[in-house]
């Protein structure tokens, strides 16, 4: 990597430190995003244009006709929707954020040579999957309950032991698969449908009410998945970006548990502690 | 286990790195004003977005033949880009009308 790019990357993180840090405050949280937001546009065009690959003319082409076209769709969606439906809105633009990593996950999938490839990696491929696919279809069933498509609280008998054993499951088969070093397509599905099916099994038996707090847990999960696709490419921005969003998403959902008098433990396992649900709470 | 202690010592920095920036993602994250959740949730949002870095790396190493791969990560740089553009553009407007409230 060249250093110019180390140097951008570098000042781009100080941005959303600076970024973070001015949005807690009232007066300086506007400026505070924009200087996040700007740190996040000198990465991104640092990384189109500076690095020393001989790339065709009709990929920088690809990259330029995506970021158009979900930059206008984005901003369109951001400035069109009304003030009270923005909290769906956070979920529905941090499902995309995990559906990204996914994907990239699972392209680096198709290219690494799985049993040549050291376990380490392979691990950090899968784990940027199962993440990214949770956070995905997670956060599109809280868009649902937020904007009222899917209505009901749904709660199969004994969810909790149910979604339970089924991650386990899904962390089972991807153990399964960096120990074996096995080079299955059909299992690499497999396990995205697993971290799909997941997003949606975690997400169902949780009251709207309690919906911004699960918004915020799924959003420091596209974080953590976002950092372990830095890993994956030795990338610091990724790596500390992904981590401290991260760290702060979960401190913050602590907060608004709290801010709520909940526990976060009482928000996902709601009906099954004694002191759970939106109604005993208040 | 032998795995994640050699992992460790060949990522001694990355490590590191990780530990310190869970502790200032702590610190930054301590004690906010209520009002002030859903914003930050939001911002936090639009930098989970950084995701798109790794997502235009994937296509400037495509090979422009293998469709599939080119098709994903060009799936994966609009996805993230939405998520950092539409994030960061309501992050905005949530703090505009807060603004507008004081």
């Amino acid at each position: 990597m060249s250093v110019t790019l180390s140097i951008i990357y570098l000042i781009a993180t100080v941005t959303f430190i600076v970024g973070l840090k001015k949005l807690g405050h009232p007066d300086t949280a506007k400026s505070g995003n924009l200087i996040a937001a700007s740190g996040m546009g000198l990465a991104i065009v640092g990384t189109i244009f500076i690095h020393d690959l001989e790339v065709p003319t009709i990929i920088y082409v690809l990259i330029g006709v995506a970021i158009l076209v979900g930059s206008i769709i984005g901003w369109l969606i951001a400035i069109k929707v009304e003030m009270t439906k923005m909290p769906e809105l956070v979920s529905l633009f941090n499902g995309f954020g995990g559906a990204s990593a996914a994907l990239i996950g699972i392209v680096e999938f198709g290219n690494a040579d799985i049993s040549a490839t050291s376990a380490s990696i392979v691990a950090t491929i899968l784990a940027a999957i199962i993440i990214g696919a949770i956070t995905f279809s997670g956060s599109l069933m809280a868009y649902g309950k937020l904007n009222g498509s899917v209505k009901s609280v749904i709660k199969i008998p004994q969810y909790n032991i149910v979604n339970n054993i089924f991650i386990i499951g899904v962390v089972a088969l991807a153990a399964y698969l960096v120990a074996t070093g096995i080079d299955s397509s059909i299992l690499l599905y497999a396990l995205v449908a697993g971290g799909l099916v997941y997003g949606v099994l975690f997400v169902m038996p949780i009251g709207g009410a309690d919906m911004p707090v699960v918004i915020s847990l799924l959003n420091s999960l596209t974080g953590i998945a976002a950092a372990i696709t830095g890993v994956l490419y030795d990338n610091m921005v990724m790596l500390v970006g992904g981590i401290l969003v991260g760290s702060a998403g979960i401190i913050l959902t602590i907060a608004m548990c709290v801010a709520m008098n909940r526990t976060l433990v009482s928000v996902i396992f709601g009906s099954f502690t004694a002191t759970g649900g939106p109604e005993s709470a208040n | 286990m032998e795995e994640l202690i050699e992992f460790i010592s060949n990522n001694l920095q990355i490590v590191y790195i990780i530990i310190l920036a869970i502790f200032v993602g702590v610190e930054l994250i301590k004690s906010i004003p209520a009002v002030l959740h859903t914003p930050l949730m939001s911002g936090a949002n639009a930098l989970s977005g950084v995701v798109i870095v790794g997502a235009i790396l994937v296509m400037l190493h495509s090979d422009p033949t293998d469709y599939l791969a080119l098709a994903l990560g060009f799936v994966a740089v609009v996805l993230g880009i939405l998520n950092v553009v539409g994030g960061f553009a309501v992050t905005n407007r949530m703090l505009e009308m807060f603004k507008k409230k004081k």
